[in-house]
């Protein structure tokens, strides 16, 4: 049952992981990548992980995609035209990336010690709820923790920043006028 | 309080249960949807010193929206000839999966819920999240300029109002110590004073913070179902009618069925988590059944939610985004810390 399972949820992660990459319409790739991210959540759920796939749906495929969808539509980046892929740097550039990639899939993947990962034999079936996860990351990994959350608060003051505009009212003849000024 | 278990009383493997719930749920929420919206024409037409319908049917006109929904059924499918016609179609079951998924996790007496999952609310959010996106596709698959202005104020509002939602969701989360919905729901069975009263229930447990919390999160949830006085992504005067305004027939009606749903579905988690959900107010009201004071808190919301739809105007979106994250989003955050310091406090 859970091997069924993992095969359909794995089938799905590549394949729209796939549709993803092959796409012309922008959207259309988001979109398969929302797909995506619920195979991977679903993975998530058969290895215990309840607690992952919860915050992988609502970070990822709920907040962060839809980011991407406003950045898509708002852009209007159906433009794309096909030549521009065609550049000899870009691709070798690309080549080179990819199989350094490869290579490195190949090596974690051939010194894994399947035998010993495979998720029946996950001995905790607790290990992922939020009481265990939550106390992990608590405990044993409380700097990294709070690291991750300067670097994000670290992002929300650029943000901040950056959007930052100066206001400035004055009546002229009666007539208010406001200007905006960018101050960073 | 019913301690009926309906996997020991009918001895049935717990899958059979399940897919039997998910058609009395399906079941249930399309009831629900002709009877709420009959109940929004009649609260509408008192608010605004009219009859509402009283035709068809006889009495009151009360099928009308069975009438109608027959209508929506058999009206003819169109589909705008430059949509993108595979996510024009997708986009309302994305809208409704969405919302109706949820149901699973809500439970309607103590024992009576669909999976108790250990990530409950966490589960509650992470799937009202994905509506968004289903909105968006149906905005931008319409190929009209009016559904998507609708769809991207939609998911702008429903993405800023789902961080007070869940921060307001997570003050019972940390008095139980646990996501579960059936502890939650159990929780609020004693506290300090005596047991079994309403008293426990998490909305009066510290005052006033899971009061305000309560407040807040019903107030978020309007904005999370687009309703008024946040129904600025289905403002007709400026955008017909929103995201869905390309779609006719049943996919219509799928939306609406899904707006409906999703009245129902916040109301049901606020009863749940902060009202008690199938606790009885008292001891002495035990012998009516869970289920049943479920439904009445639940339904008890939805009509506060139609009542403010037609008393209260439509805030602007600078009004809207204004009142999300300068005055609900702090407020849930002392809130938080407050209660958390609590917990801390009390558990030492």
């Amino acid at each position: 049952m859970i091997k069924i399972a993992f095969i359909i949820l794995s089938l799905i992660s590549i394949f729209s992981a796939l549709m993803v990459i092959s796409r012309k319409n922008p959207v259309a790739s988001v979109l398969w990548l929302v797909f995506h991210f619920f195979g991977i959540a679903g993975l998530y759920v058969l290895l215990g992980a309840h607690f992952l796939a919860a915050v992988q749906i609502i970070v990822y495929a709920g907040a962060i995609m839809v980011l991407f969808l406003f950045v898509v539509m708002m852009l209007n980046l159906n433009l794309v035209n096909n030549e521009k892929r065609g550049k000899i740097i870009g691709k070798s550039i690309g080549a080179v990336v990819s199989g350094l990639v490869l290579v490195l899939f190949t090596y974690s993947i051939r010194t894994t010690k399947w035998n010993e990962l495979f998720f029946n034999q996950v001995t905790d079936q607790e290990w992922g709820t939020a009481v265990k996860l939550g106390s992990l990351l608590f405990s044993n990994w409380l700097v990294p923790f709070q690291i991750v959350g300067i670097l994000l608060f670290a992002a929300v003051i650029g943000v901040v920043a950056l959007m930052k505009r100066k206001i400035t009212r004055k009546v002229e003849n009666g007539i208010v006028i406001t200007q905006e000024e960018d101050v960073a | 309080m019913s301690q009926f278990n309906p996997l020991e009383a009918f001895n049935l493997p717990i899958v059979y249960w399940q897919i039997i719930w998910a058609g009395i749920i399906v079941a249930f929420v399309t009831v629900f949807a002709l009877f709420a919206v009959y109940l929004e024409r009649k609260i509408s037409a008192y608010a605004q010193d009219r009859m509402g319908p009283m035709e068809t049917g006889g009495w009151q006109g009360w099928a009308q929206t069975i009438a109608d929904a027959l209508k929506l059924l058999l009206k003819e499918d169109i589909i705008p000839e430059l949509a993108d016609r595979r996510l024009f179609k997708l986009a309302p079951y994305i809208v409704f999966a969405g919302s109706l998924g949820v149901m699973a996790v809500i439970p309607f007496g103590v024992n009576l819920i669909g999976t108790d999952l250990n990530i409950g609310l966490y589960f509650i959010l992470a799937l009202s999240s994905t509506v968004v996106i289903g909105i968006l596709m149906a905005g931008w698959a319409s190929n009209n300029k009016w559904a998507l202005y609708g769809a991207m104020r939609s998911a702008a509002q429903m993405v800023s109002y789902e961080i007070p939602i869940g921060l307001s969701l997570m003050l019972p989360v940390l008095l139980t110590g646990s996501l579960s919905m059936i502890d939650i729901t159990n929780a609020q069975k004693s506290g300090i004073l005596a047991d079994g009263y309403f008293w426990n229930w998490y909305i009066f447990r510290v005052p006033p913070f899971t009061l305000i919390a309560f407040i807040l999160y019903f107030w978020a949830s309007l904005a999370e179902t687009n309703r008024t006085p946040f129904d600025i992504p289905e403002a007709e005067s400026e955008l017909v009618s929103g995201y869905h305004t390309e779609y006719t027939g049943i996919r219509f009606a799928m939306f609406f069925l899904a707006e409906y749903a999703n009245m129902f579905i916040v109301a049901a988690i606020a009863s749940v988590v902060f009202l008690g959900g199938p606790l009885a107010p008292a001891p002495w009201l035990n012998w009516i059944p869970g289920p049943i004071w479920m439904l009445l808190k639940s339904l008890v919301l939805v009509f506060i939610q139609m009542w403010l739809r037609w008393t209260l105007p439509r805030v602007r979106v600078d009004q809207l985004m204004h009142i999300c994250w300068k005055i609900f989003l702090p407020l849930a955050l002392v809130n938080f810390i407050v209660i958390a310091t609590l917990v801390v406090l009390w558990q030492k």
